[in-house]
């Protein structure tokens, strides 16, 4: 129990995947601000961005849903905190505690920041937030079925295991699947599908700063915010090292880094796509990559 | 989904101006759009009203930040029409150098916001990047890098060094690969083009009705400008085209902007070849009594000075009409049909300028109740002209 509560609070869990995320995010920034002629923030800043968020006043929102409004965060913070520690231990060897089926559980967990956003957004009664949240949610909808197609890669290949740490054990025996067409295929839809769950450029149309005044996010101050940040934060870790670990052959800091840029890059070198035009790429292209993805693993390619 | 009021304004991300659009929203579809102005008067007629014609041209520099050599550069060619001189050819020489060197860098400054609009935000802080060298310029030239206060009525105020030109040539042509840079991010960037293509389209039609200006005008095909339908400063004296596209998009009126960089450029270097000797002002010793008016295609397109003078020391009345003014109420048309997403880069589109755009109404600060509206103060205006002339 107590080695439990010690992987999920501390390591791996939500204190390491925090300083982890935060450190990733101040690369994030730094990166963007060189690409961008500025100078960009010392290393410090998204801790102290955190602290100063969480010492804030928070204000509710005369119409708000108070109860949700006040949870949701919560709700977010503790689903991507579950999920990074199963990434991470299934990454640990001996360490796991995964069982069989728990990527499908992970699946779950990561789609719960997106809809933990929705809900206390919603919850907000701002009429900015209302439309926000149905981007997001038109988003996640589209998002959501190439992600679990390819998802289907990786269990197909290794005939049928559900668990992740046996999925890294299978692709230290076999190679990784990230080396057969259908694995690089997937892991492109893969890349597209975490850039949307990120809510970065150019799929951030749910907190759209110039249209909609940072949408979902817009009725949140102070420590609430400080909670929505940090879950974006960890998505930032969780989400590439889920990656990593069921299409690439577990995790390495090289492998992270190499996605991060990608992220990075990604997110500079585009303007934000309007929801309809998003919605066709996910339900058009990367479904149909997904698909193939899916029909060449079956054929054993 | 219900239908619902989403506002942009009057303190909003999407300008750094104050200004009001309440976008009506069935879904993500605008049905109908409401614009207010006037957050930020600042009664510049009246103030002009007070001043020497001198210090007017200091006054009317302060209206735009951006455009801030349009309203100098229309004011003295009302001065100039009133006092019916003619400006010595290198005033003339500097007066076109300054107006194009502003406009490179206004057009760059709202590909910057274009960019920023669309979530680009790199397109943004590159074209910022690149507006610097033109700031430099001015400074190299004027000493000051925004307002320039290079104009006065009868010539310019500044001589230009002719120990600059090969610096300033040499600083112009280097700009011409970025500009080809962005050329190619907007016409070849398949997201760019697919955000920005068929929205917020301006007919011909459209255009007439609004009586549209300027790079918003020329987007759809219309090719007015102030420049060469009635040539002022060297502008008939130097070889350059007038700047259209098809469709009256967003994308298209990017492309004009884009475009436009290169001719403004053009002309910059043919005038530094061409400048003459000579002096650069004329001393004016009385005003007559009688009226001006001056224009000057400003980086948003025409803006209208009208100068009346009485014969004294400033004017005795004294009107501007600034290009966003009637640019700003086209957003009806452009936007109405679209989706949000698309409002607020179509609404940015115009290259709105609100500073220079506001007019006023006289309001019961207690009850709120508005006692003149702009039709009354008009009506003011006019009466006061009346009285004036008997």
């Amino acid at each position: 129990m107590i080695k439990y509560l010690f992987n999920f609070i501390v390591f791996p869990g939500f204190l390491f995947t925090a300083v982890i995320g935060l450190a990733a995010s101040w690369i994030d920034r730094k990166v963007t601000a060189r690409v961008q002629w500025r100078v960009g923030p010392p290393w410090y800043q998204p801790f102290v961005d955190l602290v100063k968020l969480s010492i804030k006043e928070i204000t509710v929102p005369k119409s708000a849903s108070k109860p949700l409004f006040f949870f949701s965060p919560l709700i977010g913070l503790s689903a991507v905190i579950l999920a990074s520690t199963f990434i991470w231990l299934a990454n640990m060897g001996s360490w796991s505690v995964g069982f069989s089926g728990d990527i499908i559980v992970v699946l779950y967990l990561l789609t719960i920041p997106a809809i933990a956003l929705m809900l206390g957004a919603s919850a907000s009664g701002n009429p900015l937030a209302s439309l926000g949240v149905s981007r997001e949610m038109k988003l996640m909808l589209a998002y959501e079925l190439p992600f679990i197609i390819i998802l289907t890669v990786p269990i197909i290949k290794s005939g049928g295991i559900l668990r992740l740490a046996d999925l890294v054990l299978f692709q230290e025996a076999n190679g990784a699947f990230v080396t057969s067409i259908s694995g690089v295929l997937a892991i492109l839809v893969g890349i597209f599908c975490m850039q949307a769950k990120l809510g970065l450029v150019p799929f951030d149309m749910g907190e759209a700063e110039t249209e909609i005044m940072a949408g979902v996010y817009i009725e949140y101050s102070g420590m609430l915010l400080a909670i929505f940040k940090l879950t974006k934060t960890m998505m930032l870790v969780a989400m590439p090292v889920f990656l990593v670990t069921i299409f690439w052959g577990g995790f390495s800091i090289w492998k992270y880094v190499i996605l991060l840029v990608v992220i990075i890059l990604m997110r500079n070198t585009n303007p934000r796509v309007r929801i309809d035009q998003a919605m066709r790429f996910f339900w058009g292209k990367m479904t149909f990559i997904a698909a193939m993805a899916a029909l060449l693993a079956v054929m054993g390619m | 989904m219900s239908k619902k009021v989403i506002p942009i304004g009057p303190y909003h991300p999407l300008q750094e101006e104050p200004e009001f659009f309440t976008l009506y929203v069935d879904g993500e579809t605008v049905t109908d759009i409401d614009i207010e102005i006037g957050y930020n008067h600042r009664a510049i007629e009246k103030i002009a009203e007070s001043k020497s014609y001198d210090q007017v041209t200091f006054l009317v520099e302060r209206i735009c930040g951006i455009c801030s050599t349009s309203h100098p550069f229309a004011y003295s060619n009302a001065i100039d029409n009133l006092l019916e001189i003619e400006v010595p050819e290198r005033a003339l020489y500097i007066r076109t150098i300054i107006g194009e060197l502003e406009r490179i860098h206004s057009h760059l400054l709202w590909l910057g916001l274009a960019g920023h609009f669309l979530g680009y935000n790199t397109v943004w802080m590159w074209a910022w990047r690149y507006r610097e060298p033109i700031l430099d310029i001015f400074e190299r030239i004027s000493g000051n890098r925004n307002h320039y206060a290079m104009f006065k009525p009868g010539g310019v105020r500044r001589d230009l060094d002719e120990a600059d030109f090969p610096w300033i040539k040499k600083t112009l042509k280097g700009l011409i690969p970025k500009f080809d840079m962005f050329k190619g991010a907007v016409i070849d960037d398949p997201v760019i083009r697919a955000r920005t293509e068929g929205i917020g389209i301006l007919t011909k039609q459209d255009v007439h009705d609004y009586s549209v200006v300027g790079p918003t005008a020329r987007a759809s095909g219309v090719a007015i400008d102030i420049r060469r339908d009635d040539p002022y400063a060297a502008y008939d004296r130097v070889d350059w085209k007038v700047i259209t596209a098809e469709g009256g998009g967003v994308f298209a009126k990017a492309i004009v902007r884009i475009l436009e960089l290169y001719e403004s450029t053009n002309i910059v270097l043919q005038c530094l070849d061409k400048i003459p000797k000579g002096p650069i002002e004329t001393n004016i010793k009385d005003m007559p009594v009688g009226e001006g008016i001056g224009r000057h295609e400003a980086p948003r397109g025409e803006v209208f000075h009208y100068i009346m003078s009485d014969g004294g020391n400033g004017p005795a009345r004294h009107k501007v009409r600034a290009p966003s003014y009637v640019n700003i109420a086209s957003n009806k048309k452009a936007v109405i049909g679209e989706t949000v997403s698309d409002a607020t880069i179509i609404l940015a589109a115009v290259d709105p300028c609100y500073c220079c755009t506001e007019r006023m109404a006289v309001v019961d600060a207690k009850s709120g109740t508005k006692l003149m509206d702009g039709q009354d103060l008009i009506r003011l205006s006019q009466e006061k002209t009346a009285r004036m002339k008997k």
